[in-house]
């Protein structure tokens, strides 16, 4: 599977990266050649094998259903580029 | 008493004890050599005060008779792990001013034992590189040289700046991380020992997140049994990471008795690349015969999914990242982009990510987003997950064989050029992972000894790779080593 410059732009949009248009065929080959690299996992026999899920074989904790944690909103929104009247500011998202 | 800096923590640790030296005079060498080694640009956030605070405060314990061992040491942190009210920004400009309100389990576990912080130190950007050369903070410089060649050698990555200050004696010992090999090749890039204990044993709280399923922090310092000490002082049970073991930590330096009889040590025939330097095949050679001078067994042993650990590391590694990373979105921390007219929220996440991201860590989540995306969920990440069950499968039988540890080399060759690798393709650089980046898929400890010098005058490590949750044996057989070897060789001073 060959990665072409449409198919870059598209994967940019949705991680969410800006990439211009001149700089897409560059990354186009450089997937390719990852993706290349990676191909080599369809020679590997992984009939019956079921993908991993934890590494170690435990049972994630569980805990009582209750409030362990808050009223620290001065201290959440203190690394905020923007922040106002106790919220995240964001610029504007419904017209 | 001059040149404290260079003491092990075990060193240090006994001269507190016994009243011979302070904390503070400890934490004062270290600060002034941090002062004089600018060019190797290890220290990259610097804590003089924090430092002196915690010192003074570690002199009163200890003269109050009740210090662990950590008390008094003056170590460098990761600029991976949130230290509270300090910079934190994973070497990346997207964390651009970011500091902390809490501080990470392992720095603060380290802080409860009595350590002391210095500063943060340099690293691949999100730990996503083996040579440094990411990092927004420019590259860290080993402190090791080809003979009389100038050249500004890599110290290996991600970790680079903690090899590079443990190295060059700035600190006594230093924090690091280990996704794929971060922790080991750096340390043997640097003449330096590191270990990645079992996932699981250190708490990944406050650690900033690359690939949540390999990520494990662990200590580089300067000898095993340092290791040792600041291992079991790292480690603890943590509700606030739910893959945090719940087993009791051993007291990893008491199982050091330099006794491996009987021990059974497995010889990888897959680990024989192709176009090994021969002195990386001889330095395993003689690894092996030491550590049957020693008294173990050395068995071959065959583990054959190797070939397809580091394809499946750049599906598995990438897809969490492109998931971890989604969060630097420019609303809550960090950077945000300067946005034009009329751009709307899209746009800021856009800008802010393509500004804030450096290159391999944009490639990375983009080949991550591309690899989970709909159609190709099945044919490339569900498929690298079944190559990984088969990967700890085969290291499971060898274990079932009756196998206590098994001996590798660290990397396929000594440090680099800085620069050397611009020109290669990413499939290049991601090489150096290749004896590494198995026992992160697997979930095992792994341990990287300095064991020779190469004939441009390089430290050359060897790795060795133990059971899960059996650090302490993992530990001793790399004690046993390490006698055997005797590297005692450090960098002449040129910064």
């Amino acid at each position: 599977m060959s990665i072409d410059r449409e198919t870059a732009a598209k994967v940019a949009k949705l991680a969410r990266i800006r990439v211009t248009e001149d700089a897409l065929p560059a990354l186009a080959e450089e997937f390719n050649t990852i993706l290349g690299f990676i191909e080599q996992l369809n020679e590997v026999d992984v009939e019956g094998i079921e993908p991993m899920t934890s590494v170690t074989p435990m049972r994630l904790k569980r805990r009582e259903d209750v409030v362990t944690d808050g009223n620290q909103q001065a201290e959440i929104l203190s690394n905020a580029p923007d922040a106002r009247e106790g919220f995240f500011a964001v610029p504007k998202v419904v017209e | 008493m001059t040149d404290l800096n260079k003491f092990t923590i075990a060193e240090a640790r006994d001269a507190l004890r016994k009243g011979d030296v302070t904390a503070l005079e400890l934490t004062e060498a270290c600060l002034s050599q941090i002062e004089g080694a600018g060019a190797l640009n290890a220290f990259v956030h610097h804590t003089p005060d924090l430092a002196r605070d915690q010192a003074h405060a570690a002199d009163t314990r200890i003269k109050a008779g009740d210090a662990p061992s950590m008390c008094g040491i003056p170590l460098g942190i990761k600029d991976l792990f949130c230290t509270k009210g300090v910079p934190s920004q994973a070497a990346s400009r997207i964390l651009e001013g970011f500091k902390p309100e809490y501080e990470s389990t392992v720095t603060q576990n380290l802080f409860d034992a009595g350590a002391i912080m210095l500063g943060k130190l340099n690293m691949d950007e999100f730990a996503m590189g083996s040579s440094n050369e990411t990092s927004v903070y420019g590259n860290a410089v080993n402190p090791w040289r080809r003979g009389n060649d100038d050249a500004a050698l890599t110290p290996g990555g991600s970790s680079g700046g903690s090899a590079s200050a443990v190295a060059a004696d700035l600190c006594l010992a230093a924090t690091g991380t280990d996704t794929g090999g971060s922790i080991r090749q750096p340390a043997a890039f640097t003449g330096i020992t590191g270990i990645k204990p079992t996932y699981g044993r250190c708490s990944r709280w406050g650690v900033v997140a690359f690939a949540s399923s390999l990520d494990q922090a662990g200590p580089m310092t300067k000898s095993v049994r340092d290791s040792a000490i600041m291992l079991s002082a790292m480690c603890s049970h943590d509700p606030k990471d739910s893959t945090s073991a719940d087993f009791p930590v051993p007291d990893f330096e008491a199982a050091l008795t330099g006794d491996i009889k009987g021990k059974v040590i497995g010889i990888p025939k897959e680990y024989r690349m192709e176009g090994m330097p021969a002195e990386i095949e001889q330095l395993w050679a003689d690894g092996t015969a030491m550590l049957k001078a020693a008294g173990a067994e050395i068995r071959d042993i065959s583990l054959p999914h190797t070939k397809y650990a580091l394809p499946a590391y750049y599906v598995i590694a990438p897809a969490e990242a492109s998931s971890n990373l989604a969060r630097y979105d420019g609303v809550r921390y960090g950077h945000r982009a300067k946005l034009a007219q009329g751009d709307g929220i899209t746009e800021m996440y856009e800008r802010t990510r393509a500004e804030g991201f450096g290159h391999e860590v944009q490639r990375r989540v983009m080949v991550g987003t591309y690899v989970l995306s709909a159609g190709f969920y099945d044919a490339y990440y569900n498929r690298a997950r079944r190559v990984r069950a088969l990967i700890k499968r085969d290291f499971d039988l060898a274990f079932e064989a009756g196998v206590d540890a098994i001996l590798t080399p660290a990397t396929p060759s000594a440090a680099f050029g800085l620069g050397e690798m611009k020109d290669a393709d990413p499939v290049q650089m991601y090489l150096n992972d290749v004896f590494t980046v198995t026992v992160n898929l697997a979930g095992l400890p792994g341990i990287s000894v300095p064991a020779g010098i190469d004939k441009q005058g390089l430290p050359l490590g060897l790795q060795l790779i133990g059971r899960p949750w059996e650090e302490a044996d993992l530990l001793n057989t790399a004690y046993a080593l390490e006698t055997a070897a005797g590297f005692v060789a450090k960098p002449g001073k040129w910064w």
